[in-house]
């Protein structure tokens, strides 16, 4: 498992996508923070890139590499290796270079610009995001042979996570004016990873107090250290899940 | 010329009258009370350093009481320190401290009631009740005293500077920390409060109901805990004060409510989650304010009418404005606002098209305070964009005509 995680890792730090990917948050870090007046509203420009282009970028290149690298599994697979250490290396391969990648171009910028509890807290979600949209991805590739339908699954998830699921809570919220919607809220928050951790950064930065009795419900929920505990477990739950289905997809496919 | 000489011989008689009592623990007078009884109208009561505890000290005379290098009146904790009901008399130069504290009473450090012409100045107030307390009285004058309190809560502590039915007051100068309100005013009128700092209040910086024609010039107002209220009032003026970082759930930086005819100018409202929250308010002139960094710079509810905000300038806040209703009869023109994507093609220095500064998200937020879990997500976003450009749910009156394409130098 070792050795593939290794080549995998490898392989990837050395594509030209991905060096460009870390090229480009890199870039907008810096010109972030050195264009804002000051480095609490570049930190809020970023939070912006960090729920849009990271989760993108991971779900569809992890999608393409898993896809491209078909052969090389098939090859793998039918040497005396367990087919969960050549899954989990795989996915841990691109795990760990794209959350490299992340902490180069985003993490480094940050704690030099906005080294404090919120900055901590960006850069965490970042990588969770980078790590849960990988993992999303696996299950996108597992569930089709066909490269384009997975890529297209992948997209579709992304838009899911990003647009569709906060428009369908919006829609809820006025479906259900009348009631007292503060706990659902923070209930519903728990089932996207893109809102849990959207709503981490901005607790940090002190945003509830604009929002009245909800921020009050959302600052007594995640404001403290059990609340910031659940919603990293709540991501790590996000990581887990899909992998294991893509996992038990993969042991019983048919190559 | 006449006349004059004769003013002037009075006026010679008058100081060769007056004289100076002194008050020491090494003197012939003692206590401060001793000094004040045996002082007539004119003289001076000069007390030495030390702690005095005389319980509550009554001033009936037209005098000057000073203290020499602060010396310290002590309520311990039971006491009315001073009561003044006179005319034209001084209290200078104490530390006043410990005063009681009452559920029956307004017990405070300097008392002033039905008096006339009576001033404070230079005084140090520290853990009292009320700080000072005027009632009933005109023409007085609270300057550069510093007051602290260490209140709390709201029930049990009582108000900086507290004035109850006066009028002419002057109050300039004063630091005023840790009380409910920090300047209270309840039916008093045409006074002046200027250059005071009200800091890290239990509830307001200042408060005040039915205080009319009354200007309020340089003050600060910072960390309160609810930030400044002020009610049922009209003919008001504010200039150049500074409203800043009352930040909470039910901070405003000011809020008017049923405030009428008035002017609220040059001032700063900085980092509170309310600029200004108005309810009720009619003719209110709102210029060359500055808002920044707020949460919303201005909260305007659709029960006001005829208010003109007019070269404010607005950066930095997550809302421009928010408002409840589609009714608009304020007016909103030539202002800043660095959210402004328009253009100017005719070189005159304001927009070629018309800036909404009400964003659909805040009307969302204010019909439906849940939606919170949706702040600055890609969806909320995208309908503020939308709306921008076909405003259909965000009142369409609601805009600056002419914004300005560049800040103004506030």
């Amino acid at each position: 498992m070792k050795n593939i995680l290794k080549y995998v890792i490898v392989d990837i730090v050395q594509n030209k996508i991905v060096l460009v990917y870390t090229f480009l948050l890199l870039l907008i870090s810096l010109s972030v923070f050195n264009l804002e007046s000051n480095s609490a509203k570049g930190l809020l420009s970023l939070l912006n890139i960090i729920l849009i282009i990271v989760p993108l970028i991971c779900i569809i290149f992890s999608t393409i590499y898993i896809y491209n690298s078909s052969e090389f599994i098939e090859l793998l697979v039918s040497q005396p290796i367990k087919r969960k250490a050549i899954w989990l290396s795989i996915f841990w391969g691109l795990a760990a270079s794209l959350s490299l990648a992340f902490f180069i171009g985003a993490g480094i910028p940050i704690l030099l610009y906005h080294a404090d509890a919120t900055g901590f807290m960006m850069i965490a979600m970042g990588l969770f995001l980078t790590i849960v949209f990988v993992s999303i991805a696996m299950l996108a590739a597992g569930l089709t042979r066909d490269k384009a339908k997975g890529i297209g699954l992948s997209i579709l998830l992304w838009l899911f996570f990003s647009l569709i699921f906060d428009a369908i809570v919006l829609f809820l919220l006025f479906q259900f004016q009348d009631y007292p919607l503060e706990r659902i809220m923070v209930f519903l928050s728990f089932l996207n990873p893109i809102d849990l951790s959207r709503i981490q950064i901005l607790l940090q930065m002190d945003i509830s107090a604009l929002m009245g009795y909800t921020g009050a419900v959302f600052r007594e929920f995640f404001g403290n250290s059990l609340g910031i505990s659940l919603s990293f477990a709540g991501l790590i739950i996000w990581i887990l899940i899909p992998l294991i289905f893509s996992l038990k997809k993969f042991k019983a496919k048919d190559l | 010329m006449k006349t004059a000489c004769i003013i002037l011989l009075i006026f010679t008689v008058k100081l060769a009258e007056s004289k100076t009592i002194l008050v020491g623990k090494s003197r012939t007078v003692k206590t401060i009370q001793k000094g004040i009884d045996l002082a007539k109208s004119g003289d001076t009561v000069l007390v030495d350093a030390g702690t005095y505890k005389e319980r509550n000290i009554l001033l009936q005379k037209s005098i000057v009481l000073k203290g020499v290098d602060f010396p310290v009146l002590d309520g311990e904790n039971k006491y009315e320190i001073i009561s003044v009901k006179t005319r034209n008399a001084s209290i200078q130069g104490f530390r006043l401290q410990h005063s009681g504290r009452s559920e029956m009473r307004d017990i405070g450090a300097i008392n002033i009631y039905d008096s006339y012409k009576v001033t404070a100045i230079n005084n140090i107030l520290d853990d009292t009740n009320f700080g000072v307390y005027i009632q009933n009285s005109k023409n007085c004058t609270i300057k550069n005293n510093f007051i602290t309190a260490y209140g709390k809560n709201e029930v049990q502590s009582g108000n900086g500077i507290n004035a109850w039915r006066c009028d002419s007051l002057l109050i300039i100068g004063n630091t005023i920390k840790g009380h409910r309100d920090g300047i209270y005013f309840e039916f008093v009128t045409e006074s002046l409060v200027w250059g005071n700092i009200s800091t890290k209040n239990i509830r307001y910086g200042i408060h005040f109901m039915f205080s009319h024609h009354d200007t309020y010039i340089g003050n600060v107002f910072e960390d309160n805990e609810s930030g400044v209220a002020v009610m049922y009032t009209n003919h008001i003026q504010m200039y150049n004060n500074h409203f800043l970082n009352n930040w909470g759930a039910a901070a405003y930086g000011i809020l008017l409510k049923d405030i009428t005819d008035s002017d609220i100018s040059g001032n700063h409202f900085t980092k509170n989650t309310v600029g200004i929250h108005m309810e009720g308010c009619s003719r209110i002139n709102l210029h060359s304010n500055s808002f920044y960094d707020n949460g919303w710079a201005v909260k305007i509810q659709a029960s006001c009418d005829n208010n003109d905000f007019r070269h404010n300038n607005f950066s930095n806040n997550t809302f421009d404005i928010g408002t409840n209703g589609s009714l608009v009869l304020n007016t909103f023109n030539g202002n800043y606002w660095d959210k402004y994507e328009g253009y100017d093609l005719n070189r005159d220095k304001t927009g070629d098209v018309a800036y909404h500064p009400v964003s659909m998200y805040s009307m969302i937020i204010d019909s439906n305070p849940a939606a919170l879990m949706l702040f600055r997500s890609l969806i909320v976003s995208l309908l503020d964009k939308s709306e921008k450009v076909l405003p259909g749910v965000t009142p369409e009156e609601l805009k600056d005509k002419i914004p300005l394409m560049k800040s103004l130098p506030l």
